[in-house]
């Protein structure tokens, strides 16, 4: 299906993005660890560093908000949403992707460059002691907005594919908060068998129906 | 329609649209864009230099130099590390085995592994599911109450939102503009208060009525004891403790005995000294630890000021020649080192500082301190007394498996809280520090390998966009709420109503708790909390304590039926036969234990003052 391809490259830019810029968190670990090390133990500390991780924050939760979008990660209040129909829920997202999100992001984008035009133009550098250049952070913003935008035309098609078929299209398979209990229970010793099995293959169909508050997805006897 | 009428519509539009379940930061963006636009419409320029794009881009550029969210990324991923990296089966276990002369034993370990797992991870749903899956089966077949099993493991599966190093905690900071530090000391009383809560109610019931919790029958008591731990408690003695002393000098014995497939080499028996020392080492290092803050850190610190004040001062008085019979004596005296000493006052300052304390009473240990110390002390030492004597060959196996599935996680959070509380390093210092420990802990323990790694990683990057994200969009929506006089008439309107604070307090806590039923932790503290912040000074609550309840607060919204998201995520793994009323029945008390744990707070607010006032001093 082509829609579909088209769905799963937009997806798969959005998170390659998300999962390089991601390594940043580690770096920034690597980075703030060496700083404690040079302040505390060398006496010796560094101008620079606190922006430096400033930007590094920065840059890493900015560049990930598409690759949030595309695994539906951004928090919503599924109060009622979770409990909806497909169709339903697809045809709410669908207008207010268009009424809220578009315009919002566009915006964003736009702001964003004029923004960090201005940066550039003069070669923009912090005001601290030991000045870094803090253009390319700036141009940060608009670079995330392209991609966010990107994505949330992906979540469109998502939600007129969902309003043709009924039902959602697939998301690409990503790490999952749930997948702990999978990780834990595989290495336990005390629990029997049986328990484990059963845990692990339903963890991902239990986070859905507990955010569902019990809603169709579980049924009385499961 | 009026500026004011417009941000209420705002205000009201905002709930309405969360409802509907879209995206929160992208919903709070669409609005804010929107109401600003027409706010601050100009018709004589042109629409694309309307001043909201401004706004927008200066407000996002907050959030990404926000250097309270900086922290964020590092203590959500050492979050995930650490969940990673602890096995939750084994502490179960051994912890269990440890309290298992208590009257519910079982509930009692539940309890203790969720307040501790929560400590370093935070996920509600993650720690329910998996003490479901460990707790609540071995609770239900030896017997135990339905709603006792469902009631702890949903409680205890939602304190780890509330206690330190939470992520809850870090987003207040950035939106009430408080010291993370300050709220981290602030939350940590209350959160362990309401876990001892929680087990004085557990015990308690059990007591009064046993019939819930049925004694586990002897064989599930029992820790196995490997077989030359036996032979050497018959060679040298029943306690484990001199028995291994006295192998360590005197290992003829000791390397005698012959258990098949393994030698007793004098390297294990050092080993199993060490160890069973464990319980010894703790407590010294407690109490040095405390003994160092107290008299030596603080002193040196408060007296190093004190005392640079003081050279300076006696400096210039000498200096002058002025008549010093004025003076005290010390100080004259103090005054004529100083003058030689001068070229290396620096070094001196700190000992110098010392000597003038003693005189000028700048700074000192208030005596209370050193009674309580010592009286802690004996106190702790026999309770060591107590569990040596009754240390066999079993304990020490008990203890064995404390030691090695409890203590790397323990250490690890016990650094991480002290390096934060004891202002050593700043929150993003801190959480530095125990991301890296949590790396180091979970790679040495070998349950961590490189797909692991990239998960943890992936994981922190959308927990850490997703909260930041909502961050922007309500940096922008608040922005405009502002301009819009929204907020302004919100404030006139409270302040009709002639609260008084107590009533104030009430409402506002109400207001948050109803919310807390539809909505996630992170939309109230970034949506809805901003709107009381300004209120807060004018009925004169500080913004640390009234952050606090909140806390507490979202506690007892998580634990109310029918929305509460753990009692679905726990009948998701339970027996078919526990129906979600039970569960529903079993968490109730623990809501009404938390709302006494708030009353408790408000009408004692040192049991959450205290300990920031004592580390930071007060306001």
């Amino acid at each position: 299906m082509n829609t579909l391809k088209l769905l799963h490259t937009a997806d798969s830019i959005s998170t390659w993005v998300g999962k390089t810029f991601a390594w940043l968190i580690v770096a920034l670990m690597v980075m703030v660890m060496g700083e404690v090390f040079k302040r505390y133990a060398l006496n010796a500390p560094t101008a620079w560093i606190f922006d430096a991780s400033n930007m590094m924050y920065g840059t890493a939760f900015m560049m990930c908000g598409a690759y949030t979008l595309s695994q539906d990660g951004h928090v919503r209040g599924d109060f009622f949403y979770g409990s909806a129909k497909p169709r339903t829920q697809a045809s709410l997202d669908f207008v207010l992707y268009i009424l809220f999100f578009i315009p919002g992001v566009i915006a964003l984008t736009w702001a964003g460059w004029t923004y960090a035009a201005d940066a550039i133009a003069i070669r923009e550098m912090t005001n601290s002691g030991d000045a870094i250049p803090l253009y390319p952070f700036k141009a940060i913003i608009p670079l995330t907005g392209i991609i966010v935008l990107m994505q949330g035309l992906a979540e469109i098609i998502r939600c007129v594919v969902c309003l043709k078929t009924g039902e959602w299209p697939a998301r690409l398979k990503d790490a999952n908060e749930i997948d702990v209990v999978e990780q834990q229970l595989s290495a336990s010793v005390y629990v029997d068998e049986d328990a484990k099995r059963d845990a692990i293959e339903r963890a991902k169909h239990i986070d859905e129906a507990a955010h569902q508050r019990g809603g169709h997805a579980m049924g009385e006897n499961k | 329609m009026s500026d004011p009428a417009l941000g209420l519509t705002m205000l009201c539009l905002i709930i309405v649209v969360i409802m509907m379940g879209f995206p929160t930061a992208f919903t709070l963006m669409g609005l804010g864009m929107a109401f600003g636009f027409t706010a601050f419409y100009d018709p004589s320029q042109p629409w694309l230099d309307n001043r909201i794009f401004n706004l927008m881009v200066q407000r996002t550029f907050g959030a990404m130099t926000n250097d309270t969210l900086l922290s964020i990324p590092l203590f959500v991923l050492m979050g995930y590390v650490m969940e990673r990296g602890a096995l939750v089966d084994k502490m179960f276990h051994s912890v269990q085995l440890a309290f298992r002369r208590l009257p519910g034993s079982l509930a009692v370990a539940t309890l203790v592994i969720c307040t501790f797992w929560g400590i370093a991870s935070g996920l509600v749903g993650a720690v329910v599911v998996l003490m479901g899956v460990i707790a609540m089966r071995p609770m239900l077949n030896a017997g135990y109450d339905t709603r006792l099993a469902a009631g702890v493991i949903t409680a205890g599966g939602t304190l780890g939102i509330l206690i330190p190093p939470s992520v809850m905690i870090i987003v207040y900071a950035a939106v009430a503009g408080q010291s993370v530090v300050k709220l981290y000391a602030a939350a940590m009383f209350p959160g362990f208060f309401l876990a001892f809560l929680y087990l004085v109610y557990v015990i308690g019931w059990v007591l009064i009525d046993p019939k819930i919790a049925p004694k586990l029958p002897e064989d599930q008591l029992k820790a196995p004891v490997s077989p030359w731990l036996e032979k050497l408690g018959e060679q040298y003695s029943k306690r484990m403790l001199p028995a291994l002393a006295k192998a360590v000098v005197m290992p003829g014995r000791a390397l005698q005995i012959s258990v098949t497939d393994m030698r007793v080499t004098w390297g294990l028996l050092v080993r199993s000294f060490v160890m069973s020392l464990a319980p010894v080492f703790i407590v010294l290092a407690t109490l040095g630890t405390s003994w160092w803050y107290v008299v030596i850190y603080s002193q040196a610190n408060a007296n190093a000021q004190a005392g640079t004040e003081v050279v300076q001062m006696t400096t210039e008085y000498v200096a002058d020649k002025a008549d010093t019979t004025a003076e005290p004596e010390g100080l004259q005296e103090m005054g004529g080192d100083t003058v030689a000493d001068a070229p290396e006052a620096n070094d001196n300052a700190v000992s110098l500082g010392d000597q003038v304390a003693d005189e000028t009473k700048v700074v000192e240990v208030p005596e209370s301190f050193y009674t309580g110390f010592w009286i802690t002390t004996a106190a702790l030492f026999a309770l060591l007394a107590w569990y040596y004597r009754g240390f066999d060959a079993e304990q020490y196996e008990i203890l064995n498996m404390l030691v090695k599935s409890v203590m790397p996680l323990g250490i690890l959070t016990f650094v991480v809280l002290g390096v934060i509380l004891l202002g050593l390093a700043t929150a993003t210092e801190s959480a530095a520090v125990g991301a890296t420990g949590a790396f180091i802990m979970a790679w040495s323990s070998g349950s961590l390998n490189f797909e692991r790694t990239k998960e943890a990683v992936f994981l922190t990057a959308k927990t850490t966009s997703m909260v930041c994200w909502l961050f922007v969009g309500s940096a922008l929506f608040s922005a405009v709420f502002a301009v819009l006089g929204g907020q302004r008439l919100v404030e006139e309107w409270v302040m009709a109503m002639d609260l008084t604070p107590l009533q104030f307090m009430l409402l506002s806590q109400a207001i948050i708790f109803v919310l807390g039923w539809p909505l996630e932790w992170t939309e109230i503290i970034v949506i809805f909390v901003p709107i009381f912040l300004p209120l807060l000074t004018h009925f004169q609550i500080d913004p640390i304590l009234w952050g606090v309840l909140v806390f507490v607060n979202l506690q007892a919204a998580f634990l109310s039926p029918p929305v509460a998201m753990s009692a679905f995520y726990l009948k998701g793994v339970s027996p078919p036969h526990v129906t979600i009323n039970q569960i529903f029945a079993g968490m109730m008390p623990y809501m009404f234990i938390v709302i006494i744990c708030m009353v408790l707070m408000y009408i004692w607010p040192g049991l959450t003052l205290w300990l920031p006032d004592y580390l930071y001093g007060p306001k």
